[in-house]
């Protein structure tokens, strides 16, 4: 982190970038929040560890319109989104300087609690150079401890690699964390019979709040206006209705993501209520991988997406029941 | 006197037809006096491609019990290539449905030409068959819409 | 002071839902949210903080004021009816009860929200203290003891008991309702009394607890109104919903109209936060054009315009639920410390 955050200093020195897209540490041990520091004296507060899981690539889309270049701090599966969104010409790429840092596996505050650890009042092992493969916690209740693994969250286990897809330089080293079948959960619910399905996800999207932080957090989510804000088109972009509703949001959501959906994971982070949301998004990714070839959004720059694409040879609709 | 009233389940269908073909088959069909179900809602687009996803969704959700898309043969497009396009959308959306627990077979894709009156009013028929064996669509359905 | 064993709690629920409704907090699918009570259905009252609030049920996210159908040529406007069913509300914490006592201040003035009064007069609250309470709490800063909730029902879950003590006449008359579930315990207040100094002893170690207030009241309007520290602190502000929707003081609402098809218009309102872009959204456009802005309403309106119309009393209790759920990990005690450590550098 030491290595990082001189370089930030030594690029904001010189002039290279105007200000330096990162973390500042939280007033809880777990709690850290993007932040923008433009002062060498703002570093005091500058953070990068286990907890510094958000894709700071949606905030280059606002960065982007600032004078002067923005130092930004990508871990390798952030840099997917980056990619993705210069595509879409939401970024600028001369407006950032990418230092993509390394990562080994963010964690999960949500993880930790369902332990049944709380009052936390430390917890050691989650810095970036720590080699530990437990985390100590120490709360008001006793000490308590637990595998950095099993507090990961959940994108991590099915990791996307160390590499990082666009960068300016890397600092620090990445340690691969994929453990998990990347579609496996896709594959499970696929072998339900359709009350069970329905029954799977009735249940999992009665959670839903409609507090948007799902769209509001997604890198790919970058329209300046959504279509679920708009007063003229009569959803209830606000209210949890148990009906139809929150289905046709989360459904539509991710169908306005697929072939731009770089699985980043975001989504299924934030939710407050934990509905596993990627099981949306994966499943296009999957659909889109076994119908129109092998696709990993923000992998390239090539400017089709599978969406903005055909092949007269293309599968007909009738496919899916035929399939089963 | 009393007028007894009809309890057959009579499905509500909703057929999204492009303009250049699909909409001129179902024309055809009529100026040919091929009949088929009254249950079916005719919506023109001006091309397959401009049903966006949410269409559907909404039609099942304000009670449709099928939703049928119609356009013109691959390679026939007015605008050279929009029904490819939405064939990859439909057959994403149709999966997706899939994956949620809706039925198979209450959506469905069919290529019309505008001389096609026959193969409109057959795919009608066969379509309407098929919803009235599945039923009323509950799944889909927004219950504030069923008073 | 009555008590009742723990495994007793089922029968304790059955009893209740035979004449009321319930509700309390329920399990489901990993999450932790209040919710009718069903023989099948996964109590946990063991869990500190239901994700949402309990606050749904008195006002809940999303009710229908009233339904329009067309009638030939006449307009039948049906109004949706009154809460009319007693309930109650088992396992809200000290710092919820408080919430409810802020919205009581919003909607039981004039002009009286008739649904939420009417909800306030049938439902009768139970509320438990805080067993273990966590890092995130905060409600010692408000005056609130987690130790010993206000409500029509206090209650300690200490070992394999719930211990029972009635504070007014709804909890007098659940209590009697219930009365031959619970047994008298002439020794339980010195357990309970053991419990409330245990559970005071934690609370005094929260790093939370000591966050000082000051400089927050409502005689500060345009001086932290036009603090340039907001150019700041929102910058990482998602512009989502998260810390309006599970708090239990929020009240905004905004009034929308569903059209239910077959000439008909299904009035009702839903949660509003100030977080959206199209909050306060009128004919002229809106009021607050910015993410900061937006942003400084929220924390303003909590600290210093409600503390200003209500006799100083503030419109956050401390609960910590927008500083677990945050997606950013921001929330209001960034915010108030912000202002603290601005205040030591001047």
């Amino acid at each position: 982190m030491q290595e990082l955050i001189n370089r930030a200093k030594e690029l904001l020195a010189d002039g290279t970038v105007a200000r330096v897209l990162g973390w500042k540490a939280g007033d809880l041990p777990y709690n850290p929040e993007p932040a923008y520091f433009e002062k060498e004296e703002d570093f005091a507060d500058f953070v990068y560890n286990g907890f510094c899981g958000a894709n700071l690539s949606k905030y280059m889309i606002e960065a982007s319109k600032l004078e002067g270049k923005t130092l930004v701090c990508l871990k390798p599966c952030d840099t997917y989104s980056f990619q993705e969104l210069i595509k879409e010409h939401r970024v600028d790429r001369d407006k950032a300087y990418i230092i993509g840092v390394g990562c080994k596996g963010k964690l999960d505050i949500e993880k930790i609690r369902a332990m049944g650890i709380k009052g936390i009042k430390s917890i050691s092992g989650a810095e970036i150079e720590d080699e530990a493969e437990t985390l100590t916690i120490d709360t008001i209740y006793g000490e308590k401890s637990c595998a950095y693994k099993d507090a990961m969250l959940e994108r991590c286990h099915v990791c996307k690699g160390k590499d990082h897809m666009i960068f300016d330089e890397i600092i620090g080293e990445s340690k691969e964390t994929k453990d998990a079948d990347r579609f496996a959960e896709v594959e499970k619910i696929e072998a339900m019979s359709p009350e069970e399905k329905f029954a799977f996800f009735q249940k999992e999207l009665s959670k839903c709040i409609r507090c948007n932080a799902c769209r509001n957090v997604c890198p790919a989510c970058s329209c300046r206006k959504c279509v679920f804000d708009s007063n003229k088109f009569d959803s209830s972009q606000k209210a949890n209705v148990d009906s139809f509703e929150e289905k046709m949001f989360h459904i539509i959501r991710a169908f306005h993501v697929a072939g731009r959906c770089t699985d980043c994971g975001e989504c299924s982070r934030v939710c407050p209520q934990g509905i596993r949301l990627h099981l949306f998004n994966r499943k296009f990714i999957k659909d889109i991988n076994e119908l129109y070839g092998e696709y990993q959004a923000g992998a390239d720059l090539e400017p089709r997406t599978p969406l903005t694409n055909y092949d007269v040879e293309d599968a007909e609709p009738g496919i899916v029941a035929e399939r089963g | 006197m009393s007028i007894e009233k009809n309890e057959e389940f009579r499905p509500k269908i909703v057929a999204f037809c492009c303009n250049w073909c699909s909409y001129a088959g179902a024309d055809l069909a009529g100026s040919s006096r091929m009949s088929y179900s009254a249950d079916v809602k005719i919506i023109r687009v001006p091309c397959s491609c401009r049903v966006n996803p949410m269409f559907i969704l909404r039609a099942f959700e304000r009670g449709a019990d099928g939703v049928i898309m119609c356009g013109c043969h691959p390679g026939d497009c007015h605008y050279t290539s929009g029904n490819y396009y939405a064939r990859r959308r439909m057959t994403l959306l149709f999966s997706m449905l899939d994956y949620i627990g809706v039925e198979n077979g209450r959506t469905r894709v069919e290529w019309v030409s505008a001389a096609e009156g026959a193969k409109f009013s057959q795919t009608m028929h066969e379509f309407v068959d098929k919803i009235t064996s599945l039923g009323k669509n509950v799944r889909l359905e927004d219950l504030r819409c069923r008073n | 002071m009555y008590k009742i064993a723990k495994e007793n709690l089922t029968a304790l629920f059955q009893k209740i839902a035979a004449e009321q409704e319930l509700y309390l907090p329920v399990r489901n699918e990993g999450q932790v949210n209040f919710a009718a009570w069903s023989e099948d259905a996964q109590v946990d009252i063991d869990t500190l903080k239901t994700v949402k609030s309990p606050k749904d049920a008195f006002f809940p996210q999303s009710e229908t004021l009233y339904t329009c159908v067309r009638d030939g040529k006449k307009i039948n406007i049906e109004p949706e009816a009154l809460k009319e069913q007693d309930f109650v509300v088992f396992g809200m914490r000290a710092c919820d009860v408080r919430g409810v006592e802020v919205l009581d201040k919003v909607f039981l003035v004039d002009p009286l929200d008739t649904f939420y009064a009417a909800r306030r007069d049938h439902g009768t609250i139970v509320a438990l203290a805080c067993h273990e309470p966590e890092e995130t709490c905060f409600c010692k800063v408000f005056g609130i003891d987690a130790a010993e909730p206000a409500a029509d029902v206090a209650a300690w879950l200490i070992g394999e008991d719930l211990y029972w003590k009635a504070l007014t006449e709804k909890g007098e008359a659940l209590t009697n309702a219930v009365a031959d579930l619970l047994t008298e315990d002439a020794g339980a207040d010195e357990t309970v009394n053991k419990e409330k100094d245990a559970i005071r002893s934690i609370v005094e170690q929260l790093p939370y607890t000591h966050l000082s207030l000051e400089g927050w009241n409502g005689d500060v309007l345009m001086e932290k109104f036009e603090d340039p520290l907001w150019d700041e602190l929102y910058k990482p502000c998602l512009a989502c919903g998260t810390c309006t929707f599970v708090c239990p003081t929020c009240q905004c609402y905004d009034i929308k109209d569903y059209d239910t098809g077959k000439n008909g218009v299904q009035r009702y309102r839903c949660w509003d936060s100030c977080m959206y872009s199209d909050f306060t959204m009128m004919a002229h456009g809106n009021n607050r054009k910015s993410q900061k802005e937006r942003f400084r309403q929220r924390f303003m309106h909590k600290l210093v315009y409600f503390p200003a119309n209500n006799d100083g009393m503030y419109s956050c209790v401390g609960c910590g639920r927008c500083v677990e759920k945050c997606p950013e990990s921001l929330n209001i005690v960034k915010v108030i410390k912000a202002f603290a450590k601005q205040g030591g550098e001047k």
